[in-house]
Order: C-alpha cells, then sequence, then structure tokens
C-alpha cells in the first residue's frame, strides 16, 4: 500500500487534480481511498456524484464521540469502487481544525479503514501546512510520498517552496519524500519552463503537465471527474498519463527549498516579475 | 560553630549539592542558592526564572495561581474551569480557603465547575459549551454574584474568545462574567497567573459595583486567602482596634468587596506577592494608599498593629494600645509554656511567596531559629525584603529542587521542616518533624493572637511528638 499525500496553495486545483488521477487509478485496477483532510470537505465530491459526504468529525460531534462512529458510516464507496473520507471539521476562525484531521486519521487507521488490498491511500490536504495537525498526514507510518499541485502564478510557487520547506523537516525526522510537482496550468508565460526549473532547483521532478481544459469544470459541474464524464476526451488522457507516472515514479527525494531571493531571482529569469 | 564556620559550611553545602548536575544545571542553579553573611555580598538570589528542564520542582501554572490562589476563594462567584476536566478536578477543595455562607446559595468555595472539554470540544472550539453552561450556572444558582471564566491551556491554543462569550452572557444574565487568560503556560511560575487574575479584577469589577460612602475607618485586607480562618483571625485584631474591614480580597470574599476594593481609607497588604500589582493600582488610580502587615506571632503582631495604628488618630492609637495589652499577657502565657519545649530548635521553610519570610518572626517567638528558607515563586523584591529578617549564615534557596532540599536538610539537621504535601512525605520518612506551611496541615487559623497558640502548638506537637523516637534519621542512624 502506498500512502500519499497531495499538498498545494489553496485553490490551485488540488481535490479536483486528485479525484481525477485516483479514478484514472482505479481504471488501471488500483484500490483507492481518498481521504480528504480540509474542514471544507470537498475532497471526495466528483467520486461521490454528490455534495458534500458526512464527516468523521461532524458525525462524531452528532453522536458524542469519535468512538460512537462506525467505519461505514463515514467510509463510503463511489465511483469505480474509489472509497471516500472526510475528516471534516470546524467553520473557519473557531476551534481548532488540526486537531480534527488528528483525531479523523487516526479512528481511520484503528478502525481498519486501510484493509490488506488497498493499494493506495491520497490524501487531500487543506492549502498550506499552517500546525502539526495539516503535517499529519506526512507523519511517521502515514504517507511516505508526496506531490506539490502548481501553477506558473507567482504566489503558487511560493507556496510550493513553502510546503517543501515543511517536507523537509518531516523528511528529516521520518522517511516521507517528494515524488514531485504537478502542474495544474494556468496558462501562464513559460509556464513549463519555469515549473521545471523550480523543480530542479528544489530537488524534484516535474511530473506531469496538466493542461488546461474547460471540460475539467464541465464534469466538475456534474460533479464527476473528466473520466467518468467524457472518458475519451483529450484531458481524461492527462489524468491517465499522471495516474502512470506516479504508479512508475522512482524519483523519490529530500527537497532543497530556496530562498525568498533565490525564488524571485528566478522568476526573473522567466520574465514574471519585473524590476 | 562559630558563626563563620556555619556560613563557609553552608557555602561548602551548596558546593557539594550543584556537584552532580550538568555544567549547565549548575551555572543556573548556583545563582539560586546563597547563605547569608555579613557583607551579603553573595548573598542576593536570582529569581523568578525559568525552571531547570529535568528537574523536580514544586511550582505551579498560570491557572494554579489564578484560579487556585486568586480567584477560587471568592464565595458568592461560580469559578468555572474551563477546558478538559483534571485541572478543576485537582485543584479542588486542596486550598482550605474557608468562606461564611450557605452553601450552594451564597458560598460556592466548595464547589467545582468544569466545562470538561471533549475532543469535539477543542475541534469545534469550547464557546458555545461555555455559554451554555454559563445559562445553566445562572438558572441553577440564582444567588450568585458573578461567574469567573478561568483557561486552562487549550482554550489558549485554539484561540476561544471566550472574552466576547463574557460580554455577551453578561449583558444576557444581567451580571459580572469574567474571563481570566490563565493559560498554564503562560509565564514560568503561578505567579503570572496571581498578575493575570489581578489584571481580570482590575478590567471587570474594580470601580463598576454599587459605590459607598468612606467611612473614617475603612479598611481592606488585601491578599490573604483565609487558610484555616487566616482573615477572620487578623480581621478580629483590626476590629479591635475599633477600624472597620469592609473588604477581604480574596479570602471569604465577595463580588462586591472586590468592586469596592478601592473604596476604603486603607488597604492593608498581607501577601505582597500574588496582589501587589491591584494595591499598587488603586493607590495610582483612585490614590487609595497601602502598606503591608504582619500579623504572624506576637512581636510582628505588635509591630503591625502599632504601624497601622499610626496611620489613623488617636482613638484608634489608644484602641490598640488597649488591644496589645490584653493580648500580651495569653501570648507571654503561651510563649511561657511552648517556649522551653522549643528553644533553641532549627527550622528550614520552603513555601510559596510570602511566609518564607513573614513567619520567621513566629518561630522566633518561640525560641526557634530558621536556618534555611527559600519561595517557590518570589521575585527580587520578596528576596530583598527576606534578607533583614535572616540571620547571618542563614540558608536561602529559590525555586529549590527536590534533590537540593533533601541534600539541604540532611546536611543542616533542622528540628523541623515547613513545606508543603509534596514534600511531608519525603521528610517524615527521613524521621523529620514536618508541618505544612501552605495548608497548616489541616489545622489553622496561625494569623493573629488567636492563631499563634494554635502555631505554638502544631510546632511543639510536631517537634516533640514521641513519634520521633521510634524512628530515626538516616544520619543518626
Amino acid at each position: 500500500m502506498r500512502q500519499i499525500a497531495i499538498y498545494g496553495k489553496g485553490g490551485i486545483g488540488k481535490s479536483t487534480t486528485t479525484q481525477n488521477t485516483v479514478v484514472a487509478l482505479a481504471e488501471m485496477g488500483r484500490k483507492v481511498t481518498i481521504v480528504g483532510c480540509d474542514p471544507k470537505a470537498d475532497s471526495t465530491r466528483l467520486i461521490l456524484n454528490s455534495k458534500a459526504q458526512t464527516t468523521v468529525m461532524d458525525l462524531a460531534r452528532e453522536r458524542g464521540t469519535v468512538e460512537d462512529l462506525e467505519l461505514e458510516d463515514v467510509l463510503v464507496e463511489g465511483y469505480m469502487g474509489v472509497r471516500c473520507a472526510e475528516s471534516g471539521g470546524p467553520e473557519p476562525g473557531v476551534g481548532c481544525a488540526g486537531r480534527g484531521v488528528i483525531t479523523a486519521i487516526n479512528f481511520l487507521e484503528e478502525n481498519g479503514a486501510y484493509t490488506a488490498d488497498t493499494d493506495y491511500v491520497f490524501y487531500d490536504v487543506l492549502g498550506d501546512v499552517v500546525c502539526g495537525g495539516f503535517a499529519m498526514p506526512i507523519r511517521e507510518n502515514k504517507a511516505k510520498e508526496i506531490y506539490i499541485v502548481a501553477s506558473g502564478e507567482m504566489m503558487d510557487m511560493y507556496a510550493a517552496n513553502n510546503i517543501s520547506r515543511g517536507i523537509l523537516k518531516y523528511a528529516t525526522t521520518g522517511t516521507v519524500r517528494l515524488g514531485g510537482l504537478i502542474c495544474n496550468s494556468r496558462q501562464t508565460d513559460k509556464e513549463l519552463e519555469l515549473m521545471e526549473a523550480l523543480a530542479k532547483k528544489i530537488n524534484t521532478q516535474l511530473i506531469h503537465f496538466i493542461p488546461r481544459d474547460n471540460e475539467v469544470q464541465r464534469a466538475e459541474l456534474r460533479k464527476q471527474t473528466v473520466i467518468q464524464y467524457n472518458s475519451t476526451h483529450s484531458q481524461a488522457d492527462e489524468y491517465r498519463a499522471l495516474a502512470k507516472k506516479i504508479e512508475d515514479n522512482k524519483m523519490m527525494t529530500i527537497p532543497t527549498p530556496i530562498a525568498m531571493e533565490e525564488l524571485e531571482e528566478l522568476l526573473m529569469e522567466y520574465g514574471i516579475m519585473e524590476m | 560553630m562559630s558563626i563563620k564556620e556555619t556560613i563557609d559550611f553552608r557555602k561548602q553545602v551548596i558546593e557539594d549539592v550543584l556537584e552532580v548536575y550538568p555544567e549547565k544545571a549548575k551555572k543556573n542553579r548556583r545563582q539560586h542558592l546563597a547563605v547569608k553573611d555579613s557583607e551579603c555580598s553573595s548573598c542576593a538570589v536570582k529569581s523568578n526564572a525559568k525552571t531547570v528542564p529535568g528537574i523536580m520542582t514544586a511550582r505551579g501554572c498560570a491557572y494554579a495561581g489564578a484560579k487556585g490562589v486568586v480567584w477560587g476563594p471568592v464565595k458568592d462567584v461560580v469559578h468555572i474551569s474551563h477546558g478538559p476536566v483534571g485541572c478543576g478536578y485537582y485543584s479542588w477543595g486542596n486550598r482550605r480557603n474557608l468562606a461564611d455562607g450557605e452553601i450552594g446559595v451564597d458560598n460556592f468555595v466548595p464547589f467545582l465547575f468544569t466545562s470538561d472539554f471533549q475532543e469535539s470540544d477543542i475541534i469545534y472550539g469550547g464557546d458555545k459549551k461555555l455559554e451554555k453552561i454559563i445559562s445553566e450556572v445562572v438558572g441553577l444558582f440564582p444567588n450568585a454574584k458573578g461567574v469567573s471564566v478561568l483557561s486552562e491551556c487549550p482554550v489558549g491554543l485554539i484561540g476561544d474568545d471566550i472574552e466576547s462569550v463574557a460580554r455577551r452572557t453578561s449583558l444576557e444574565h444581567g451580571l459580572p462574567v469574567i474571563p481570566v487568560r490563565c493559560e498554564g503556560f503562560r509565564g514560568i511560575s503561578q505567579s503570572l497567573g496571581h498578575h493575570i487574575a489581578n489584571d481580570a479584577i482590575r478590567d471587570h469589577l474594580l470601580g463598576k459595583g454599587p459605590a459607598r460612602e468612606v467611612g473614617k475607618y475603612d479598611i481592606g485586607i488585601i491578599g490573604d486567602y483565609n487558610i484555616g480562618g487566616d482573615a477572620w483571625a487578623s480581621k478580629k485584631i483590626l476590629e479591635e482596634m475599633g477600624l472597620k474591614v469592609v473588604n477581604i480580597w480574596t479570602g471569604d470574599s465577595t463580588m462586591e468587596m472586590l468592586q469596592n476594593g478601592h473604596l476604603v481609607k486603607l488597604n492593608l497588604i498581607h501577601c505582597f506577592r500574588s496582589m501587589n500589582y491591584i494595591a499598587k493600582h488603586m493607590e495610582d488610580t483612585y490614590g487609595t494608599p497601602w502598606m503591608e502587615f504582619n500579623f504572624f506571632g506576637p512581636t510582628k503582631i505588635k509591630e503591625s498593629i502599632l504601624k497601622i495604628a499610626a496611620q489613623f488618630d488617636e482613638s484608634i492609637l489608644e484602641k490598640a494600645l488597649a488591644v496589645i495589652a490584653k493580648y500580651e499577657p495569653l501570648m507571654q502565657k503561651m510563649i511561657d509554656t511552648y517556649r522551653p519545649r522549643l528553644d533553641g530548635k532549627s527550622v528550614m521553610l520552603y513555601v510559596g511567596g510570602l511566609r518564607p519570610r513573614h513567619i520567621v518572626g513566629a518561630y522566633e517567638d518561640l525560641g526557634m531559629e530558621v536556618i534555611g528558607t527559600g519561595y517557590e515563586f518570589a521575585h527580587k523584591e520578596d528576596y530583598e525584603k527576606t534578607l533583614p529578617a535572616l540571620k547571618e549564615g542563614t540558608l536561602i534557596y529559590d525555586d529549590v529542587t527536590a534533590l537540593e532540599l533533601e541534600e539541604f536538610v540532611m546536611k543542616l539537621k533542622p528540628d523541623l521542616v515547613g513545606s508543603g504535601i509534596k514534600e511531608k512525605y519525603v521528610f517524615e520518612k527521613m524521621g523529620l518533624p514536618f508541618r505544612q506551611m501552605h495548608s497548616w496541615d489541616y489545622s489553622g487559623p496561625y494569623h493573629g493572637y488567636e492563631g499563634f497558640p494554635i502555631f505554638a502548638r502544631d510546632m511543639d506537637m510536631a517537634i516533640n511528638s514521641p513519634t520521633w523516637k521510634s524512628i530515626k534519621a538516616p544520619w543518626t542512624k
């Protein structure tokens, strides 16, 4: 079983990319579980073709404690047998969402959510590693591989670099490694070159460049992944390609995050930032 | 031993004890230990500093200082320990701050209220639960004059907005709800908790109550928590002097006393460490003067009575002298009884923030000598006030570690050790007489003319108990 965590700046398309890729893996015959680690709980809707599912924490709150839950209440099978869970948590500005992630992941593990036949567990994690709770998926004995979703926008790259700093901490104390950057294209200038240069700088690879295509949005509007909505579309093949690359990926590295100045130089070199 | 030999020996004792520490800890701990010598060149100890990790300290936390010391004794207020159950449960009813009143009607001191946080309260925040608890409290105890909310650590970590809950519920129920941000991780000992608690009184209560005329003999007692009835014993003397004690902070105290604390002619401060902040504030803001006093043992009581009387007119001085004349013969009788049994006995103390200096005179009245003393959480000015009360050669230890205190006691061989529950059984098992000097060992009061005979009896009972003939200290074996 491979456990994989997906990080990236808020709104970059982590959940969309994760779900589309996971369905492609399922199509290849893999048994996959997605664990949404974000109180917004929107990591599984394209698989379940529904609005947000019942989350671990919301149900725990309703029933009293997490011990009162049954696994089948919160682990639901969706399209192509992909199994889905959402940690859930408080509305913004209240309580401790990080603790919610910790509690939910512990619950899933302790109650045998990751069965022996599971090939992959994907953790779709909230925007940034703001506190210990959101680093839970990459602690020891959990995800050993991380992919960062980014685009050629400056702030995405800042975020990617910051996330790799967080990974570095856990890479040196544990076994987690960076598997690569995934470019979710926003059609900025020289996007591919810039992303490749950044990947090289921080000692990783650009594992796949996903071109921008509105078929993704059309599928999303119907609460579906592209493969389910329009299996023969070229965008579906992009996710299949990414899934295959992840399956075959051997390049697991300890990232080397760069200083802010270095990042700015990189952006200037590729003409994004004007002096 | 000559005084010089004693000083040299005790300085060597410090060096010997420090020997076991790693270099860094040794350097740190050396600054907290001293022997009073003639020049007093080296007797200033470092204080109010972070405890060395790994040593066994007796210190508490900010919550302990705010809830356990300052707020807990206020009797007509319901105090909510806000957070997981342990902080509230284990601080429940162990400080012996007595209060008059009908339990559950106008006295809530014996109760414990806690929001008993569960995992979901951490994740979703505890504000709604707090709001519900406050309305339940108001419904169940309609005579409660207010509610205090004492935050435990997680409340600070998850960013709950207890101030806004307090503001809203206070308006809704028409009574003060006071948020106290005393998360245990703040500060380096309970001392910051006292300060935070003082600030909460300042910000939410002081000057906001029903004002009243200040009588010419109205006074307040600040920083007496009525352990074993201490505040009542002090009050008795002051009232016999013709003064009127209108406020006590916070032993046997009420919400109104906290609101009107500044409306007196003089505030008498007992525990300077835990309440100097608010005493100074009342002076700066309302011009209410304050002074320290000491009602431990007849010598200090007499000194204090005269000092207090000097702040008032002749009629008070007259009554003060009459009080002294009335009680001194009774005290002399006590001294005649107990001094022969205790004369020359030595004692080592380790207590909180006041008694290590305040109670020295009471021991001296019994012919006893304090040969070692130290505070858990005192500040520099407390030690400055302590030195004049001590004899040359006295060993001084700040935030003493379990190891240090044991070693010091074994080397100095006192006849009595006075400290807390954590130390009690260690020393009793060594075959040493011991008295708890935080709680008065379930006895008291020790303050005032009423307290001294009890103090004398208790010390005699400890030191001269026949029990000790049946058990030998390790060094006498």
